[in-house]
Parts: structure tokens; C-alpha cells; sequence
């Protein structure tokens, strides 16, 4: 059903711009105060249009080196880390759900149910329920300050695993025998017709890990104690000196801006393959 | 090029006191180049005997041989057979090409010759304009021809045929049934094809196996199936409408049925209890001194009109020619049976006794 009143069409539209008035405001007022000096943005009332320290600002805060209370890393640097440590987590994900799916749905092994429901399980457990004991076996394997220690205990994932299970549920059974009858093994099944299958879904997880990569804090936050292992969201934290110190809020800004781009274009660049992951049905 | 043997094939789903056993014990050989047709109703094992004979289902009991080989322990893929499937089972990422080629690129055929069988079974399916298209970019009959392109060119010494029709309309099924009768005609390959139509097992047989409840109920020509059904199940599920089936005391030249003593043209093969069936084409109404038949309904099909009606307790239905007059609905009409025309079934086994 479509309504076609004209008073519903414009309430609606005000609805529409009041929400993105107050989603875009605070990115706004961010990006604005990444273009000024650190002074002209602590001065009241603050600037509301952008300033003319766009370049420097940023070049500051990409190479860092700068004189604020907090951490002066390079955010070029943590970009390097978050990119990284977000894709293996991504492809790891990716590929160990695919696979763990993979036996779950077409191989009849010893205590099937029972791995099943071991995975299943694991949705009980984030990490910040098990953090204690994951941080002491990583820091006991000698893995903390690396893109090890960063990413391999967040790879597991029971939920990709699921959304995998669901999907291979769906494929005909007549596929796999077509396949078998064609002469394809298993692992040939699976490269050439499972995962050009789950193309979409894919790139729906693609998006939806890449971003729980790139967002992680808590974790990186214990494993990491240099520097040059910091990944930007908790980097940006680190800028930020505590009590009364003064802060370079334009750097802090021009980094919560950077950090913001990669998980921006991700969305941005793969929204038709998200949606079409998450909605398609056609087999 | 093979024949196919099944010696005591059985299937049973579970072990010990649980199993259910879904087909007891099928013999059938089925020579080289033949086409055979398994026809049954849904759920008498047709589907899992081809699938047994395919490989995707492990034979519980008996051996099933192809070309002199027994397959019972050998993979799918190494039982140099193709199969069609109901749904037609196309690789849906794969462009037809891809779909056919899959098979031969599995097996490590030279490139060069993957391209020339696939292009000649194309030519052969008219598939040629479409190879480049993706399964769901074609129509249903295209997609079944896909389906068969690519059972065409592995060059297997079996085709099965799994319902390939059954999701095609009634116009081009009738089309296609004609197509796979001259592809068998030109490749001439050992073909098993399951259907729970029997227009298609009487059109595309040389031989067909009628299944009921897991058994094999005749193996036969279409011809023979018609003219001598080996029991009162091949009679009713084989001919449309089917044979009509009347339990009655046989004496010498006349049939007790329901009380009422009427004439037979033809003597029972002996004296007792028997279901004699009757095909609805092979009883004339008139006359006098027949069979008493109340009609109830006619039903107008053009080239010819069905009469439904009661022969005492018994429904009965006879066809007669479209130009005739047909009788008034509410009148009794006396049937006229030839003697070349009766079927005698034993009652208790369903058996057909000569």
C-alpha cells in the first residue's frame, strides 16, 4: 500500500532531514574543527564553518610527531594497523566460517552435533566475557603487540558460520549431485560451486566484519602496549591526555575524520552487494 | 554402450529392528541401447532405484551391473553414466557452456575437445545461440536441453532420466518427449527413465517396469503392458480411465456379480472367485441380453464420450465414439464384452491368471 497525501509526503520528509540533521550534525562540527588551529577550536563560541588549516592539520596527524598532551603517534601508521589487522580478521572470518559451515552441512563425521553445538555455544562468549583467560594464553604465546595478537582470537565466529550453514541448507541437494555425478570432490565442490554460490553473502559478511575489525577498541587496547601496534580507534583515544592538559582537538578531530573513511567507503562501495547478500533469494 | 543388470536390488533406510525397507528385491535386465521407462505412483521407489542405479544412493542388498561391470562400490562419477535431473540441477553461477563443459573439465579432457563436444551437442539441442547465458537467463525447455547437453557430452554408456518433464507445460513436454525419442534414436545409449506419467512411459518405452510399493510389478513393451497387465495394479494404474475391476463368482459361461448372474462371452480359465477386469474401449453398449448398465454421467472429450455408471455395486466406465448418440443420463444400456477382451485377476494376490 501506497499513500499518495501530500501533508504525510512532507511530514515524512521533515522526519527524514531531522534525522540526518542529527546523524550528520556531530560528523559536521567534527570535520569543522579539524580545519582550524587547536586554539581557534577550544575558543568559544566554537567556529562553525571549516578554517583554512585543512592540509596542515591533517598532514600533522597522518605523520604525527606533534606537541599535544597525549600520544603523538602517526595516525598513517595506525590507518596501516587497522587496515591490516580489520582485513585478516575480515578474510579470516570469511574463510574459517566458510569452511567450519562447509563440514557441518555436508559431511557425516563423528560428533557432528557436537562441534555444532560447540560454535553455537561460542555466541555465548564474546570476548569480552573470555578476555582473562584469551589474553593470558595470547600474552603466554608471545603475541601481544602483533597483527597475531590482534586478530587471530577474533577470528572465530559462530555467527558468519551460521549465516553459512542457513545458506548451504538452501542449495538444492540435486547440485551436489550433479556435481558428484560430474566427478567434482569435495573440496572441488566447494571451490568451484559453493563459494561462487555464496558470492553475495560474502560480500554482505565482507562488510559487516570489516567494520567489526576495524572498530575493535577493548582487545587492542590489552594486546597492545607499542605504539606502532596501536590501531586508530584506539589511537585516537590515546590522544586525548586526561585532567586539564591541553589537547590538540584539531589533530583529534582530523583523525576521528581519517578513521572514519575506510569503514565509510567499505559501505559505500559494496551497499549493492550488502543489500543483495542479505535479501537474495535467486539460486 | 552397456546393458544394465539388477539382480535382487534392495533399499532399506535404517538398520535392525527400525529399517524400512523401500524396495524388495527388483531383478531386471535391461539390454544394450535400449530405452526403458520405470513408472509407478509417488513413493513406489522409482526415484531411489535410478538413484541406486546413479550411485547417489548405496544398494543395501543385491548388485546392480553396468556394461558386465558391478557398480555397487564405485563413485558416480566413475560409473560412466550421465543423469538428467527434475529440477534440472544447472550450476546457476555457470554459463550454459560452463555447465556442460564442467564434467569433461573435471576429467581433463583437452580444451580443444571439450569445445568441439560441447558445441556439438548445442547443435544437436539448438542450445548454440545461447551459450554464453547464464541458467536463469533461459526458459524452462531451454534449461531441461541445458540439462541434457550436459548429460550429451560425457558420452556416457547410460542415461538416467529422472522426471526431466515434469516441469515443463503439457506442450512442450509432448515436444520434448518426440526430441529425447530421436536423440535416442541418433546416439543410441542405454537409457533408464523415471515417470509417474504413463503417457510418457507408453510413448517412450521399448520396455517399460511398472512399480507399486517397492516391487516390480511387469516388465514389459507398452504393447504387452496394455493388452495383458500382469496384475490388477498394472491394469488400473496403465490405460486412461483405467480397467475397470469387477470381483465376481465365474461359472462356466456366466459371472455372479452382486447377486446378478450375467453372461460371459468367453469362459473364466476355471471356475470360482475372480476379479475380471474390463477395458472401458473394449465394452459396447445396445443390444440386448447384456450387462445392465445405469447411466449416471457422460463426460464430452471430443473424439470420444465417457459414460460413468453403476453395474450393481460396482462404478463402471465405458468409452464410446464421439459421433455416436449417446445414451440419456438415468437409462440402463446393455454392455456387449468381447471374448478377446477379458482380463482374469486372481483376488487374493492380484495376479493375472490366464
Amino acid at each position: 500500500m501506497v499513500e499518495r497525501r501530500p501533508t504525510l509526503g512532507i511530514l515524512a520528509h521533515v522526519i527524514l532531514i531531522l534525522g540526518v540533521l542529527v546523524v550528520a550534525l556531530p560528523v559536521y562540527i567534527t570535520f569543522v574543527a579539524s580545519t582550524h588551529t587547536a586554539q581557534e577550536v577550544v575558543q568559544r563560541p566554537m567556529p562553525m564553518l571549516p578554517g583554512a588549516h585543512f592540509i596542515e592539520n591533517y598532514t600533522a596527524a597522518l605523520q604525527g610527531g606533534s606537541h599535544g598532551a597525549g600520544s603523538t603517534a602517526a595516525v598513517g601508521r595506525m590507518m596501516f594497523v587497522s587496515l591490516v589487522s580489520a582485513l585478516i580478521i575480515t578474510f579470516g572470518k570469511i574463510a574459517i566460517s566458510l569452511l567450519s559451515a562447509f563440514a557441518i552441512v555436508y559431511f557425516r563425521f563423528r560428533f557432528r552435533m557436537f562441534f555444532f553445538w560447540a560454535i553455537f555455544v561460542t555466541l555465548m562468549l564474546p570476548v569480552e566475557v573470555r578476555i582473562g583467560p584469551t589474553y593470558k594464553v595470547v600474552s603466554d604465546l608471545g603475541m601481544l603487540n602483533s597483527f597475531a595478537g590482534l586478530t587471530i582470537p577474533l577470528i572465530a565466529s559462530a555467527t558468519a558460520t551460521f549465516l553459512f550453514r542457513q545458506f548451504f541448507l538452501t542449495v538444492p541437494e540435486e547440485l551436489v549431485e550433479a556435481a558428484r555425478i560430474d566427478g567434482a570432490g569435495p573440496m572441488r565442490f566447494f571451490k568451484d560451486i559453493l563459494v561462487p554460490l555464496s558470492a553475495t553473502s560474502i560480500a554482505a559478511l565482507f562488510v559487516i566484519q570489516f567494520i567489526y575489525g576495524w572498530n575493535q577498541y577493548l582487545w587492542p587496547l590489552l594486546v597492545t602496549t607499542n605504539e606502532d601496534m596501536y590501531p586508530v580507534v584506539y589511537g585516537i583515544k590515546r590522544m586525548i591526555a586526561g585532567g586539564d592538559s591541553q589537547n590538540e582537538w584539531n589533530l583529534v578531530m582530523a583523525t576521528a575524520m581519517l578513521a572514519m573513511i575506510p569503514p565509510a567507503l567499505v559501505v559505500m562501495l559494496m551497499q549493492k552487494w550488502f543489500v543483495k547478500g542479505l535479501v537474495d533469494t535467486e539460486k | 554402450m552397456a546393458a544394465i543388470s539388477l539382480r535382487k536390488v534392495i533399499k532399506r533406510y535404517g538398520v535392525g529392528a527400525k529399517a524400512n525397507q523401500v524396495i524388495h528385491g527388483v531383478n531386471a535386465e535391461i539390454a544394450d541401447r535400449e530405452f526403458v521407462v520405470i513408472v509407478g505412483p509417488s513413493g513406489c521407489g522409482k526415484s531411489t532405484l535410478l538413484r541406486m542405479v546413479a550411485g547417489l544412493e548405496e544398494i543395501s542388498e543385491g548388485e546392480i551391473a553396468i556394461g558386465g561391470r558391478v557398480v555397487n562400490d564405485i563413485e558416480p562419477s566413475e560409473r560412466d553414466i550421465a543423469m538428467v535431473f527434475q529440477n534440472y540441477a544447472l550450476y546457476p553461477h555457470m554459463t550454459v557452456f560452463d555447465n556442460m563443459a564442467y564434467g569433461l573439465k573435471i576429467s581433463k579432457v583437452p580444451v580443444a575437445e571439450i569445445k568441439a563436444r560441447v558445441d556439438k551437442a548445442a547443435g544437436i539441442l539448438q542450445l548454440a545461440p545461447y551459450l554464453a547465458r547464464k541458467p536463469r537467463e533461459l526458459s524452462g525447455g531451454q534449461r531441461q536441453r541445458v540439462a541434457m547437453g550436459r548429460a550429451i557430452v560425457r558420452q556416457p554408456q547410460v542415461f538416467l532420466f529422472d522426471e526431466p518433464l515434469s516441469n515443463l507445460d503439457a506442450k512442450l513436454r509432448a515436444q520434448t518427449r518426440i526430441e529425447i525419442r530421436k536423440l535416442h534414436a541418433e546416439l543410441g545409449v542405454t537409457s533408464l527413465f523415471v515417470t509417474h506419467d504413463q503417457v510418457e512411459a507408453m510413448t517412450l518405452a521399448q520396455r517399460m517396469i511398472v512399480m507399486n510399493a517397492g516391487r516390480m510389478e511387469q516388465f514389459a513393451t507398452p504393447d504387452e503392458v496394455y493388452a495383458r497387465p500382469a496384475t490388477t495394479f498394472v491394469a488400473s494404474f496403465i490405460g486412461s480411465p483405467p480397467m475397470n475391476l469387477l470381483t465376481g463368482l465365474a461359472n462356466g459361461a456366466s459371472f455372479t456379480l452382486d447377486g446378478q448372474t450375467v453372461p460371459l462371452p468367453a469362459p473364466a480359465p476355471r471356475n470360482g472367485e475372480f476379479t475380471l477386469g474390463l477395458r472401458p474401449e473394449h465394452v459396447v453398449a445396445g443390444g440386448s441380453g447384456g450387462w445392465p448398465l445405469k447411466v449416471e454421467l457422460i463426460e464430452m472429450l471430443g473424439a470420444e464420450r465417457l459414460v460413468h455408471g453403476q453395474l450393481g455395486s460396482h462404478a463402471f466406465t465405458l468409452r464410446m465414439d464421439g459421433m455416436l448418440t449417446p445414451p440419456a443420463v438415468g437409462s440402463t444400456v446393455q454392455l456387449q464384452l468381447s471374448a478377446q477382451h477379458l482380463h482374469w485377476f486372481d483376488v487374493a494376490t492380484g495376479a493375472r491368471v490366464e
